[in-house]
């Protein structure tokens, strides 16, 4: 393993690696994790949030789900600031392909231009790539709701059930059993809910913990809907997940 | 002196132009096509400058090719029509190109259309269209006959019409035109098989 490649973006190790993005998705196996689950009405986004402070203004904003456009939502692990500009540059992308075409991106085509974006910083200009996995949640009219996974090293594909951030490797692997095609959307909710506590590190769940998001449709119009924190109390407790409250007096 | 108009039929979409190509006093050829085929299901009739005609109605077709090539699916005639118009408008203030587009297109889930995209990029959907003098000729025809989902018997009956009135009254006018039709089956000159 040599030490000297691995400083520079812009060149291969002897083994044919880029160290430097590898670090990248380091940097993302100790950030807090995300699931997403497809189901063929909707997507549905989990998030474990790392910063769960008393002091922590909790205003509309999101710590790991956000909003591309109308009808593609993304959940983040990693860097935070650096999320904040890939998030900025998917929400231009996608408006300036509207701009030429006054329709809404196709899902796919925003994912492999954001991943365009950081392939180029593995590739020229002597800056580390981002430290950011994305689960990308959308629906467009060609193939109906999708979920997308992508890495710092611009890669990306499409999932019925992806994991990111910590103990992402076990959180991928579990939904195998418990996943079938035909899924409905409350099913996913409970399945993403459920894996999520399997591999968070704290023994009980309580809504400040988490984000939970949907891609859905509504009378035929996309909807991506924030769980409440109260809304999310009920279904951990519905879906067995946590304790009921009742013990908490 | 040139023509193009078209029309939105029951399940289909006619685009009109006339063939001849003119310099001056001098007429080159009579056999020309103005009517680009920008993919299995769009039809793109232009008018104006011949020069810029040819470049622009060839370099939307190939950006509209190779959209299909990169995404694997190909461009609604809506998205087409706007990316149209948009390259129209950012050329305009710098580069105008001089060209009249009647851009006509068949999408599954919508049916037939017809855009209307002129040389300062404005862009408007409509049922009938007409540029050139011919137009005088073309829209008041339409007004009178024009109905709504029409047969293509009575769509090309139309267009008959339209093209004898052009013949007889305006005076340089062109003796030969070519009819593009669009519909499920796809885009092609109207009268071969």
């Amino acid at each position: 393993m040599s030490r000297r490649y691995d400083s520079c973006t812009t060149i291969f190790s002897p083994e044919g690696r880029l160290y430097q993005v590898e670090y990248a998705m380091e940097a993302i196996g100790n950030a807090g994790s995300a699931i997403g689950i497809l189901s063929k009405e909707g997507v549905v986004l989990v998030g474990e949030k790392k910063v769960t402070s008393k002091l922590l203004q909790t205003s509309a904003s999101t710590e790991k789900m956000y909003k591309i456009d109308d009808h593609v939502a993304c959940a983040v692990a990693g860097i935070m600031s650096d999320a904040n500009i890939l998030i900025n540059t998917a929400r231009v992308q996608a408006q300036r392909y509207t701009y030429a075409y006054q329709e809404p991106m196709p899902v796919e085509q925003l994912v492999q231009s954001l991943c365009d974006t950081k392939q180029g910083y593995t590739q020229f200009g002597g800056l580390h790539p981002f430290g950011v996995s994305f689960l990308f949640a959308g629906w467009d009219k060609n193939y109906g709701f999708q979920l997308y996974m992508s890495d710092p090293s611009g890669n990306y594909s499409g999932w019925k059930a992806a994991a990111i951030g910590s103990n992402n490797q076990a959180a991928q692997s579990m939904p195998k059993q418990d996943y079938k095609d035909e899924i409905t959307r409350e099913e996913a909710v409970q399945l993403a809910l459920k894996e999520l506590s399997k591999t968070m590190d704290s023994t009980s769940l309580t809504s400040e913990k988490l984000e939970l998001a949907e891609v859905f449709l509504s009378n035929g119009i996309v909807k991506y809907q924030v769980c409440s924190p109260g809304a999310l109390s009920k279904l951990l407790v519905k879906f067995g997940v946590t304790q009921p409250a009742a013990d908490a007096s | 002196m040139e023509s193009v108009f078209g029309l939105v039929g029951k399940d289909f979409a006619i685009v009109v132009a006339d063939s001849s190509a003119v310099h001056s006093i001098l007429v080159h050829k009579t056999n020309e096509d103005k009517i680009m085929l920008l993919d299995s299901h769009k039809l793109m009739g232009a008018s104006g400058e011949t020069g810029d005609r040819a470049q622009f109605t060839e370099y939307i077709q190939k950006n509209v090719a190779l959209y299909q090539f990169r995404n694997g699916i190909p461009l609604t005639t809506a998205a087409a029509a706007n990316f149209t118009r948009g390259e129209l408008a950012t050329a305009l203030r710098k580069n105008p190109y001089m060209v009249n587009i009647i851009l006509a297109g068949y999408d599954k889930d919508i049916g037939p259309s017809v855009y209307f995209i002129d040389y300062i990029a404005s862009l408007h959907k409509v049922d009938k269209a007409a540029f050139g003098y011919g137009s005088y000729f073309a829209l008041s025809m339409m007004d009178r006959h024009y109905r709504k989902d029409m047969t293509v018997e009575e769509a090309v009956d139309l267009v008959d019409k339209i093209i004898m009135e052009i013949r007889s009254r305006l005076v340089v006018a062109p003796p030969n035109f070519v009819i593009k039709i669009v519909d499920k089956d796809g885009a092609r000159e109207y009268g071969l098989a």
